[in-house]
């Protein structure tokens, strides 16, 4: 089997390789892709849109349509870890630490619970203390990297950055405090109810900002009809339209990454995990 | 031979993503693990970024963020050469690829951990015996 497959991978590439020839040399400003329509995307998407991130303009206006089943394929697959993995069955044994001595008590009986306060906290089987180095280091970063990814969405118009890049770096945020803490203490902060309904929301703003410009009389996603909504200056209400679309994707991608991570990393169960 | 080499030197993106898509395909095709199989997938995908990235990129050419376009107000402003950017269309395409594809990873691993609970195991030869035995 993997002589097989060493002679199909080789003969794929090969077959890849001879078709090099034809392709354009490697930054050729003649070449078929820079010809067409992306000179018309250079060339006029300033004017047209007022937004100078080119890709930004592209993404959330030219093919703002698109952009959308791509944040709902975002969503589909959010849901799909949670269909899939998602465990309610309630847990057999349950483990509290008292906190002042650092004794572990272990309740096999389900029936039996403790009180979670100040003396006594739920806790998992597999529990380590979390380092104190790698706690403190967290806590002191967590909050620069989202604020940072709030920039990145807030600045998408202007300079390298958009809803999908913000997303994905806040959602990492809350996945470093996942690691660097514990799962409990993210679900804690972040519960699952509220992700899920951010993931929503993000699909819910995205559409509806279409559907609101269809309801002012124009195309579905067609910014321009929003000017009466918003008191700004005419000119720049397609950026603006481009900014709550980026908004609605960033909180889809944010939420459905925490999601997938929570899922897999405690097989469904929201307790145990890294 | 010395084509040849000034060939490769012209077109070296190609060879690229051509030796990481293989690399991506064999790891899918040859190897027995699951895990192996996604992250030759995930090999595959970047391959094919680099592609579409690679054929967007002119020489000379910055990155597609016009400058000063609230210089001149009202489309007054300095005429934008197209050859000045670089081809904006390949960058957008991938960049939802890229999202796109994470979550995609992140479903296979949801089905690799539910076949994991199921068979305890994630080799395709066991799961294959396991499976047939029923």
């Amino acid at each position: 089997m993997k002589l097989l497959g060493f002679i199909i991978v080789c003969l794929v590439g090969g077959f890849l390789l001879y078709g090099t020839g034809e392709l354009p040399d490697w930054g050729d400003p003649q070449s078929p892709a820079s010809l067409h329509l992306s000179n018309d995307y250079i060339e006029h998407a300033v004017e047209e849109t007022q937004v100078p991130n080119l890709v930004t303009a592209v993404l959330a206006d030219y093919r703002g349509f698109d952009t959308m089943f791509e944040t709902a394929v975002v969503f589909c697959a959010g849901l799909a870890c949670f269909l899939l993995l998602r465990d309610f069955r309630p847990r057999k044994d349950h483990y509290y630490r008292h906190v002042p001595t650092g004794v572990v008590l272990h309740f096999k009986d389900n029936s039996k619970r403790l009180t979670v306060g100040k003396e006594f906290e739920d806790m998992d089987k597999e529990w380590v203390p979390s380092d104190t180095v790698i706690k403190t280091v967290c806590r002191m970063l967590i909050p620069f990297i989202q604020i940072y990814a709030l920039y990145v969405v807030a600045h998408g118009d202007f300079s390298p950055g958009g809803g999908f890049q913000g997303g994905v770096i806040f959602g990492s945020s809350l996945i470093l405090l996942a690691i660097s803490y514990n799962l409990k203490t993210l679900v804690k902060r972040v519960s699952e109810k509220v992700l899920s309904i951010l993931a929503a929301l993000g699909v819910l703003i995205y559409v509806g900002i279409g559907a609101i410009a269809m309801l002012m009389g124009g195309n579905f996603l067609d910014y321009s009809k929003l000017a009466p909504l918003i008191p700004i200056d005419p000119g720049h209400i397609r950026a603006i339209g481009m900014l709550g679309v980026e908004i609605g994707v960033g909180i889809t991608v944010m939420a459905v990454m925490v999601i997938i991570y929570i899922n897999i990393v405690s097989e469904g169960r929201h307790e145990e995990g890294l | 031979m010395a084509d040849f080499l000034a060939l490769i030197v012209a077109k070296y993106n190609y060879w690229l993503y051509i030796i990481l898509m293989m690399i991506g395909l064999y790891a899918m095709v040859a190897k027995n693990n699951l895990i192996k199989k996604l992250v030759g997938m995930n090999i595959f995908q970047t391959a094919i970024i680099l592609f579409y990235v690679s054929i967007g990129y002119k020489t000379e050419g910055t990155i597609p963020i016009i400058q000063n376009a609230h210089g001149g107000h009202g489309g007054h402003g300095a005429i934008i050469h197209a050859a000045d950017y670089i081809n904006p269309l390949p960058h957008v395409l991938m960049l939802t690829a890229i999202v796109v594809s994470v979550a995609t990873f992140g479903v296979a691993m949801a089905l690799c951990v539910r076949i994991y609970q199921r068979y305890q195991t994630l080799e395709e030869d066991e799961l294959r015996m396991r499976l047939s035995e029923k």
